[in-house]
This record gives C-alpha cells, structure tokens and sequence, in this order.
C-alpha cells in the first residue's frame, strides 16, 4: 500500500546535529578537525572587497573625459587618504589651478578615459564567521568553511525574525497555555533566551528588548504585534537580517495559538542550559526554518521508540491541525480514506480523520495537517 | 534544433522540468490532426539527493509509456527515437524552470527608454528580472554598486544608447558593474556572461571596461537602435544560448537532458509567451495569458502582434499572499466577500497561510476569502502590465492643430480591453477552483475585460510544452493548443462606460445553437447556458454612452463560443466600482455571484 508522507517539524530531547558554517567569499578557515569549539568561537575569517566609489572627475573638473588622466595626482593601484589631493587641473599658465581632494580612504582602482570616472575602492571588510553551536570540528573545507557537530536537544520553530544569538535558557510562563505579557519579563533576563507559552504580545517583547534579552520565543504572535516590532508590514517569509537587537521565535504560528505541551515541557527541562538561537525563516524553495538549540553531552541519543517512520501518516499518530476551522489543534490520527472527500469548500481533497482530546473527531484534508515528530 | 519534416512528425514527447514536479506530455497525430493523447507526472529530480534531472524526465515518461502502452524509455535509459508503430517518439523537447529559473540583471542608461527595452527583452525570453540599473532611476552610484554586488544574477543585459548616440553614459553605467564584480549564482568557477546591446559606437570601450575581472562579454545587435524601433531579438536569442550554455549546464544533468532533445531548452515562461504569441498570430486575435502562482504572476500579452511579459514578483497565493494583502490593503480583498469577517483574526489566517504555504481552504468562506485575495493579486498584477505594455517611450511626435484635443504622448498603454479577444487562466486557484464559475468570476473581475471576450483556461498547464513546440512545429502546437489544451469557460460580453443603475445597460438577441433576448440592466449580472462546442451570434444594442467594442451607443453583432460556464452578460460597466459602504457591497457582491451561480450550496458535514 502506498504511503501518506506530510512534513512536520523537529522536536527532538536528543539528536546528533551538523551545522555548516560557511566564508561568503573564500579565506581563512582556523580550526581543525577534531577541535572543540564553542559558540563564540571564530571558525573561519576573510576579506571582503571594500566598498566602492565612483567619483565623475570630468564632471567636478569641468574637463573633457580624456582629460582626466592626466590631471591624476595618484595612478591606478595607489592608496589615497581621506581629503588627499586626488587630481590637479593645468590650470592657465601653471596659475588658478583646481585642486579635487578625495572624498573616500582607499586604492585608486580605476580612471577611464571615456567617461572621466575614477573608482576608488574602500578598505576590505572583515568578515568572521563563529561557531554559533558549541561542539566538535568534523569536516574543515579549506578556504570555505567548516561543519561542527555536536550533541542536542533541537527545537525547529515555525517563524521567526532576526540572527543567530546564544543565551541561556530563562522561562518565564508557568504553562504552555500562558500568554507571555510583559509582566512576566524580569531584569535577570538580560542576555538569556526567554521561553513563553502561548501568544507574546507587543509589550511583551518591548519589555524583553529594554532588560536586553537574547531572545524571546512563544507559541504565537499577532500579525498586528509584529508588523508594530518590525515597522513595516512583512510581505514575503524571508528573515533573518532584522537589526531589533533581539530574536523573536514563534512555534505554532500566528494568533492566538499555545506552545506543543511537548516542547514547552522539553524547554523548562533544560532551563539554565545555554541555548543556540536562530530566527531566520525562509519559506521559498529550500524552505529554512528558525531553530533552538541546546548542546548537550555526548553520548548515545536515546532508543528511538520505532513506533512510526518519520514524516509517514499513519493512525495513532500526533499531529497538529494547521488551518481552520480547527486551527492549532492537537489531536492523533483515527482514519486514513484512501478516497478523495468533497469539503466544505468544494473541492475535491485526500483527507484524514483525526480524533481530538475531548474526543471530537474531524475531517481535515491532508494538506492542513503537520507531524508532531516525537 | 531538429532537421526533421514537420509532416513527418507524428508522435512528440514533451516535458517541463519545474522546481517541483516534471510533466510529460504525449501529443499523437490521430485520425488527420494532432492530439494530447496522455500525460504523466513526477517529483523533480534536480535536487540532491538525485541531482540528476533525467530521473525525474524519465519517471514521468514512463508513467505516460505506462498509460499509452508505448515503450518511450529505452533499456539504455534513453528516450527512444525515432518512432516505430509501437515504440518511441519522433522527437522529444523540453523546458525548465527548475532551480528558480532564469535569474538576471538589467541595465540601460534612460530608466523608461533603453533600460525598459532590456527589461522587455529579458523578460521576453523568460527570465526573472531581479533589478533594472538606470543611470537616471534615482540612486546613487554607490548605493546602485552595492545593489548589483548584493545580486546572484545567471547573467547581466546591458543596453544604452541608440546607435551613433551616447557613448559616455552606457560605458559609465558599465563602469558601474565591473567593480561591483557581480557573483553568478551558480558555480564559483564560471565567468559572469554579460550580454552588451546597447549603442554600437560603445563597443570597444565597453569591451576595455569588461576585460579583466573574470566577465564572459557578448557583444549583439543594439536592442534600441532608434528611439522609434525596439530590436530584442538578437539579445533574446543570445539569453536563450547562455541560459542553454552556462545556466543549465550547471544544473545537475541537464547536459544530458540536452543531448536527447530536438530543439534547444526554453525556460518556462519563454515558451508560454511563445505559445501564446502563436496563436495570435495563427488566429489573428489579441491574447492575454496570465499565470498565478504561489510567489509570483505572469502576465502575458500579445496586442496588434506586440508581444509583453510581466513578472509581478511577490504577487502571488501563498508565499506571497501577506504582501498582496498588504499592497492591496484589507478593505479592497473584503470587498469582494459578501459576509463580515474579523480582520484581526484574517490578517492571523494570511500570515499563517504564509508560512505553510502549502494548507488549502477547507471551509466555503476560506475559498471565498482566498479568491478575494486572488482578484486583488490579478488586478495588481494587470495594472502593472498595463503600465509597462506601452508604445516605446522617448519617440518624438509630429502634432498638428487638430491633435490639438487628443494630446497622446509616447509611452501610452498598447493594453485595450475593448480589443482583447481571448483571456486565458493558468495557475493553481484558477485552474483548481472547485467550480469554473468562479474561475470566470475571478478573471471578469480582476481583467475587466470590455465588449466581446473568451475566456478559458489551460488544462493541465500545458502551455509551456506547445511553446517549445511551436518553435518545431506550429501547426501541432495550435491544433493542441485549441483543441486539448485549453478549456473554454465560455463568452463575457462586458459594458464599457457607466450604466445607470435601473436603467437599460443594453439589449441583446442570441441565435444560433441557443436562442435568448432581453435586456440588461445597470450593475446586473446575467448568465446563460451555452454549452461548450455551442455557438451563436449575438446582436447588441447598448444604451447612449455605452460602448460594447463599435463605440458609444453603436449597435454590435458578434460570433460567441459557449463553454463550460457559458455566456455572461456583465451591465456594471468599466471601470468596476463596488459601492463604498459596506453592507450594501456585501449585498451587491451576492447579488453578483448568485446571478453567475458561483458559489453552489454543498451540504458537507465536516465534523463526524
């Protein structure tokens, strides 16, 4: 019989995780294999081309573009200084000459003889890659980077805003269920990752950028709450460059929606523990998702139950419905009809039935449905 | 490309390798015409841990060989051709889209001149236009540096300059892209193709400027030789070899995929506007083919034989859906639902089909809303095509006094309602609207077509292969195009100008396969069956002012085709307005959809 598949995301107490930290240009990588590492370890470094400057010399001199060159007070490959001399009219009879002092640090790297243009190229930017997950060096690709692996508890969010960033683990909801409101964020929770339960509202996550937390992470936002955090209304599910001076992490989604008892309770069990936070989402092809994770000891990940193959639909399975009308609904698989139902809609749509905890049992279509992965 | 005589070509292949899933089609020549005979389907192979775009070709051919009881896939593993009685095919073709298709950067000195002819030839020849450099679209140098360094194009299109003009600004604006040392997006070691069209003077110079840096320079006919003249071919052409030469030779085993096909690869796109462009050409009509996706939408147009495509980036059902709401604004997607909805808890739902783009509707009223949302991102997506369809900009123009009152500048829309003879649909929410009703609803309102209109939709979103097809084969291609590709929905006969509510918008007299009269009245709505393979003729007389395609007030008799929806009466005039208040636009907008039988009642009980 063939097999229903639908993705889900991680929730994991135990798994081997590889992450590849890669130069965007080739340089330097500084560690070997076999290295430990930790989080804020640089593993690998280089030099970005500087900033470039076009300066319209035949424009500011007031010369034809020929011109140009030889009025040149620096040739092409010399560095000049801020407020340099860069060129020098003639002038009239060797007198009212017209002196261009540069407006940029940097190496002349071109002057064109049709266009009077001269290009002066900044300084190189530094660019330094860190580790971001504490662990050991497994595979160093010279010049480009390098994987670390590492022991973990791994949550996968489902949206999220802003970079990497470590902290602590913090919690600050007393359940899964508990809205995170502003009164529940504390002074000692600069620098940790703060664990909420269910939706995080707009004051909350003000009051966590004012006491300088890492990060905050909860069940679900409001659209209105983050268009408010971000300024501008978020059109397309590409994140991850936000400069708030905080990462924001939802795990369901959006509205009024409670953090997977499951995750909630892994999240406490692991309070204190240094945590690895990523919000960067990208819902595109080569989806990426936001991510939690927490380094652990090494040592054997715990026996897998076998009861499921992951990702496979199959009856007794958990899973979350993620579109209404029982949207954030948490039940387990009843039925799996092999023939396409008529919804509600119209439609025509491959379904499954699924039994919530009062025991209510709905029809939902296959694609509105997510894997609890245990 | 293949030497074979058309009227030897019976039995053809086709697939479109996408970023998800390859299609294949069977097209057979049977009983004196050419037909899509099967079809098959499977997952994309381009990806690890494939990576190999041949598996999934193959998979899907096989389906088709599976259900055509033909053997297509050799114990070599390779298409077989020629065709026998039993086995293989005459010739196979293909298309791609896989990896995000073809991605550039364009550039030209005059934003709405040269730099807008780029635009048009690459996005003619199916690519993805990431950013348009001018030296006049208002950024600073520096700042448009940065920009094409932040860029991963597959290659870059530079123009500038009519022939013997400006020499200085189009080497400036290379001048521009040499330092930035733009990245390919694909494979670290291969050369940026740079395609130079601009001014033919500016060659050397520009030649000089691209000389170092790792640049692979091709140097082509200028796309703008005079204001008044667009020349895209040449660049078009050359797109299309570097897409076959460096982009796909990138992805893993299209150089296979290339050794067994009889015509080069287009990208998708290209060959749906090509398709499109056949058939107006063939048919002699104006064509409008829009394609809806999940990110983006394709608006194809072909008008007096001026061929457009736009990409409106960002308008789209799923991943996109936030921003249509969000440049269309919530009151304008609401006002085409007929009952109140909370806004807090649809702007949650919007976000939420965001970031699970792959949920559909489970509910009538999520349909509803969904298709609200898909008028507002078609209607954008329209506009934007409109504007960027005109009459080259920069012409000069010689007036006389009695130009006086009608004082048309250069750069005027060539997009004419009144003059748009076929709308065709693509893409999932129109294609897989649960009712072709509400597929025709969608199109009416979005497009507002005016006078006399067909409206259909592609199958099986077959067009991509046809266009390839085309280009071997235009009669096969037009025959299937007609005949199995396309899904007639039925006629629209739409009122241009402003009806007065009650009052008579225009009378009507239908003979033929169906026979009907009467009038329609200011806003009314009326639909009448009409079967498809049905036809008639239909004679109009509109009330003073309103115009059905021969002018105010002047009487109209016209050939309809019915279809699956049949033929619609629309008397709202254009351009559509929807009352202000809102209860009454609830009640208007029912109205509307009862009249066409949109939405039919279902009895689905969902809880069991």
């Amino acid at each position: 019989m063939a097999k229903a598949y639908t993705p889900g995301l991680l929730v994991t107490r135990h798994k081997k995780h590889r992450i590849m930290r890669r130069l965007p240009i080739a340089g330097d990588v500084q560690v070997k294999v076999n290295q430990q590492v930790t989080a804020d370890d640089i593993v690998a470094e280089t030099n970005l081309p500087g900033d470039v400057h076009p300066i319209n010399l035949a424009n500011t001199m007031s010369l034809p573009p020929a011109d140009v060159v030889t009025c040149m007070l620096k040739a092409e490959g010399e560095s000049i200084a801020l407020d340099e001399p860069l060129a020098e009219s003639k002038g009239l009879f060797g007198m009212f000459k017209t002196v261009v002092n540069s407006r940029y640090e940097g190496t002349v790297e071109t002057v064109s003889p049709v266009t009077g243009q001269v290009i002066i190229r900044g300084a190189p930017l530094p660019v330094q890659v860190k580790a971001y997950m504490s662990g050991e060096v497994v595979n160093v690709t010279e010049g480009e980077g390098c994987e670390i692996e590492a022991d973990v508890a791994y949550v996968q969010g489902i949206f999220g805003v802003g970079g990497e960033i470590q902290g602590n683990i913090k919690i600050a909801c007393v359940s899964h269920d508990q809205d995170l409101d502003s009164d529940l964020i504390r002074e000692d929770m600069k620098g940790c990752v703060v664990i909420g339960g269910a939706r995080m509202t707009a004051s909350s996550i003000r009051r966590a950028m004012e006491v300088g937390a890492a990060a905050i992470i909860s069940g679900g936002i409001d659209d209105h709450d983050l268009k408010e955090l971000l300024g501008y209304d978020l059109g397309v599910a590409i994140t991850g460059r936000e400069n708030l001076g905080i990462t924001v992490i939802v795990t369901e989604g959006f509205g009024d929606i409670s953090m997977a008892e499951r995750t909630f309770e892994m999240l406490r069990e692991f309070e204190g523990r240094l945590a690895s936070v990523n919000g960067a989402t990208q819902i595109r092809a080569g989806v990426m998702r936001p991510e939690i994770i927490v380094p652990l000891e090494a040592g054997p990940p715990p026996a897998a139950s076998g009861k499921f193959e992951e990702g496979q639909l199959e009856v007794g399975r958990t899973l979350r419905v993620i579109r209404d009308p029982w949207f954030g609904m948490i039940g387990t698989v009843s039925g799996l009809p092999t023939e396409p139902h008529v919804l509600g809609s119209g439609s025509k749509a491959r379904v499954l039935e699924v039994t919530f905890p009062s025991g209510e049992k709905a029809v939902v279509p296959r694609a509105n449905v997510e894997l609890i992965e245990e | 490309m293949t030497n074979l005589d058309p009227d030897k070509i019976k039995v053809i292949l086709a697939t479109d390798c996408g970023s998800t899933t390859t299609k294949a089609i069977l097209i057979q020549y049977v009983d004196g015409e050419y037909r899509q005979t099967h079809r098959g389907e499977a997952p994309t192979t381009v990806e690890k841990p494939f990576a190999d775009v041949t598996m999934g070709v193959v998979n899907s051919v096989t389906e088709i060989a599976e259900l055509a009881g033909r053997r297509l896939v050799g114990d070599d593993g390779r298409i077989i051709s020629p065709a026998t009685e039993t086995d293989g095919c005459d010739i196979y073709i293909s298309t791609s889209s896989a990896g995000g298709g073809l991605q550039m950067m364009v550039a030209g000195v005059i934003a709405e001149m040269t730099a807008a002819s780029a635009k048009r030839a690459a996005l003619g020849a199916g690519s993805i236009v990431m950013d348009v450099i001018a030296a006049n679209d208002g950024r600073r140098p520096h700042d448009q540096i940065q920009r094409i360094r932040d860029l991963r194009p597959d290659m870059i299109l530079i123009s500038g300059g009519t022939d013997g003009g400006t020499t200085g600004k189009v080497v400036q604006i290379s001048e521009l892209v040499a330092p930035a040392k733009p990245q390919p997006r694909f494979g670290s070691d291969y050369s940026m193709p740079i395609i130079y069209a601009g001014n033919k003077d500016a060659r050397e110079p520009v030649s000089e400027v691209f000389s170092e840096g790792g640049f692979d320079l091709q140097i082509v006919d200028n796309l703008r030789p005079v204001l008044e003249r667009e020349n895209l071919g040449p660049a078009r052409d050359k797109i299309h070899d570097i897409f076959l030469e460096h982009v796909m030779a990138q992805a893993p085993g299209y150089d296979k995929l290339m050794g067994w096909t009889g015509a080069p690869i287009m990208p998708t796109p290209g060959a749906v506007g090509d398709i499109l462009q056949t058939v107006a050409r063939l048919q002699e009509i104006n064509v409008v083919g829009v394609d809806i996706g999940g990110a983006t939408t394709d608006v194809f147009s072909v008008f007096d034989e001026t061929f457009n495509r736009t990409v409106s980036a960002n308008l789209g059902m799923s991943y996109s859906i936030s921003n249509v709401c969000a440049e269309a604004t919530m009151p304008n997607v609401l006002r085409w639902v007929p009952f109140d909805m909370n806004e807090r808890e649809l702007r949650n739902h919007v976000k939420n089909k965001m970031i699970r783009p792959t949920t559909i509707p489970q509910t009538r009223e999520a349909l509803m809303f969904e298709q609200a949302v898909a008028r507002e991102a078609l209607r954008l997506a329209y506009k934007q095509h409109k504007e960027f369809a005109t009459t080259l900009k920069g012409v000069q123009q010689q007036r006389t006094v009695g130009d006086t009152f009608s004082q048309q500048t250069s750069g005027q829309t060539i997009v004419d309602n009144m003059k748009l003879d076929l709308l065709v649909a693509s893409g999932g929410v129109l294609s897989h609207a649960p009712r072709m009703h509400q597929t025709a609803m969608m199109l009416i309102d979005a497009f507002e077509p005016e006078g006399v209109t067909m409206l259909a939709k592609d199958s099986i979103f077959m067009m991509p292969h046809l266009g390839v097809l085309s280009s071997v084969h235009a009669k096969a291609a037009e025959q299937v195009f007609d005949r199995d590709c396309l899904v007639y929905l039925g006629t629209s006969v739409c009122a241009a100008g402003t009806p007065k509510p009650g009052k008579t918008c225009f009378k009507y007299e239908l003979t033929g396969d169906r026979t009907a009269s009467g009038e329609i009245i200011g806003g009314q709505m009326l639909l009448i069956p009409m079967a498809e393979g049905e036809s008639g003729t239909i004679s109009l007389a509109p009330a003073r002012g309103i115009d059905l395609g021969e002018g105010p007030g002047k009487k109209v008799q016209k050939t309809v085709r019915g279809g699956t929806v049949g033929l619609i009466l629309d008397g709202r005039g254009r351009t559509l307005t929807l009352p202000e208040d809102r209860s009454s636009c609830q009640s208007t907008v029912q109205g509307w959809l009862d009249a066409l039988d949109v939405y039919a009642e279902t009895t689905e009980s969902m809880a069991v």
